[in-house]
């Protein structure tokens, strides 16, 4: 029950995402060709608004609802990893029209076929983990 | 209300909604934003293997998939109850380019042509489905993070290696939309 509140703001999240589009095949292939602002008026204002809020978080000192002091912490830069992984995961993503956020959003939307690249995208991250001390990072 | 509810958000309405995950996540639970990690989750607790990869406490990261559930759960939402089921708009010049690969029906979020049961065996509902959803999730592994936890989280906290990884995402798809795609559909 403690995690209820991650819960809503999921369904939010997912609400987000049809709504917008963004779980679109269509959406993607658009953004790939450069033909709509659409998807880059998304992330982009999805960037700006998510920067602000932490520089106003970080300004004004915000705690958690915990309690604890919030500082988020930027990912390991891992040279071959980020630009490799980036690389592949791109071709998926042009490929299936959907990221993870989307891969479940279109589940929930009743895209029935959707299971078979989501189950895919998890035996992708299981071949990853059984792979990930012999690739270069 | 209801009318601005089910028709489609514009980017500037839900842009900025997007972007208030990253704080709504850290204030309610101090928790970075990102999806493709879920993938690992589930492997963790449910696929049984020996990669060290997968020995961790996955049960301390059951926020992130309950917030997964909840994007499932907001999919329904958001096509069940928030839409005015009409065909989606997208640019005339992506329309004709897609219809020369032979792609005709835009009424749903996906062209059915290749997102249907009986195309999952062909060579390229397999290679869309199959091969696409594999590529997702070992490149958002191997780039440790995807849209949400590198282009949005990471790109809002200025992180150098996230921007390198969005660019990796564009070189990859720019690849498959222009040079691959056009060859197995």
């Amino acid at each position: 029950m403690k995690h209820i509140k991650f819960l809503f703001i999921g369904i939010l999240f997912g609400i987000i995402l049809v709504k917008s589009e963004v779980i679109s095949w269509f959406r993607i292939q658009e953004m790939f060709r450069f033909q709509a602002f659409h998807m880059y008026g998304v992330i982009g204002t999805a960037v700006m608004v998510g920067a602000l809020s932490i520089f106003l978080i970080k300004k004004l000192n915000l705690k958690s609802l915990d309690g604890s002091i919030i500082n988020p912490k930027p990912k390991p830069f891992n040279k071959i990893g980020n630009v490799a992984g980036g690389i592949l995961f791109g071709l998926g993503w042009a490929l299936t029209g959907a990221c993870p956020g989307p891969l479940y959003a279109l589940v929930g939307s009743g895209y029935s076929t959707i299971f078979v690249a989501l189950g895919s995208a998890i035996l992708g991250a299981l071949v990853y983990g059984i792979l990930k001390n012999k690739l270069p990072h | 209300m209801i009318d601005l509810l089910t028709k489609p958000w514009p980017w500037h309405i839900a842009g900025p909604l997007i972007g208030l995950m990253v704080p709504a996540l850290l204030l309610v639970g101090n928790k970075q934003f990102g999806i493709s990690s879920t993938l690992r989750h589930v492997c963790a607790a449910c696929i049984p293997n020996k990669a060290d990869y997968f020995k961790y406490d996955w049960k301390s990261k059951l926020w992130s998939l309950v917030l997964a559930l909840g994007v499932i759960v907001g999919g329904w939402i958001g096509t069940q109850a928030l839409s005015n089921g009409e065909n989606i708009i997208i640019s005339t010049s992506t329309v004709s380019d897609l219809q020369e690969l032979g792609i005709n029906d835009f009424s749903s979020m996906l062209p059915t042509e290749i997102f249907n049961w009986e195309n999952v065996l062909s060579t390229s509902g397999f290679l869309v489905l199959v091969l696409g959803g594999f590529l997702v999730g070992f490149g958002t592994r191997y780039a440790n993070g995807c849209t949400s936890g590198h282009a949005i989280m990471g790109l809002s906290l200025l992180n150098i290696g996230s921007l390198a990884a969005v660019i990796g995402f564009f070189i990859g798809g720019l690849l498959m939309t222009h040079v691959i795609l056009p060859l197995i559909i």
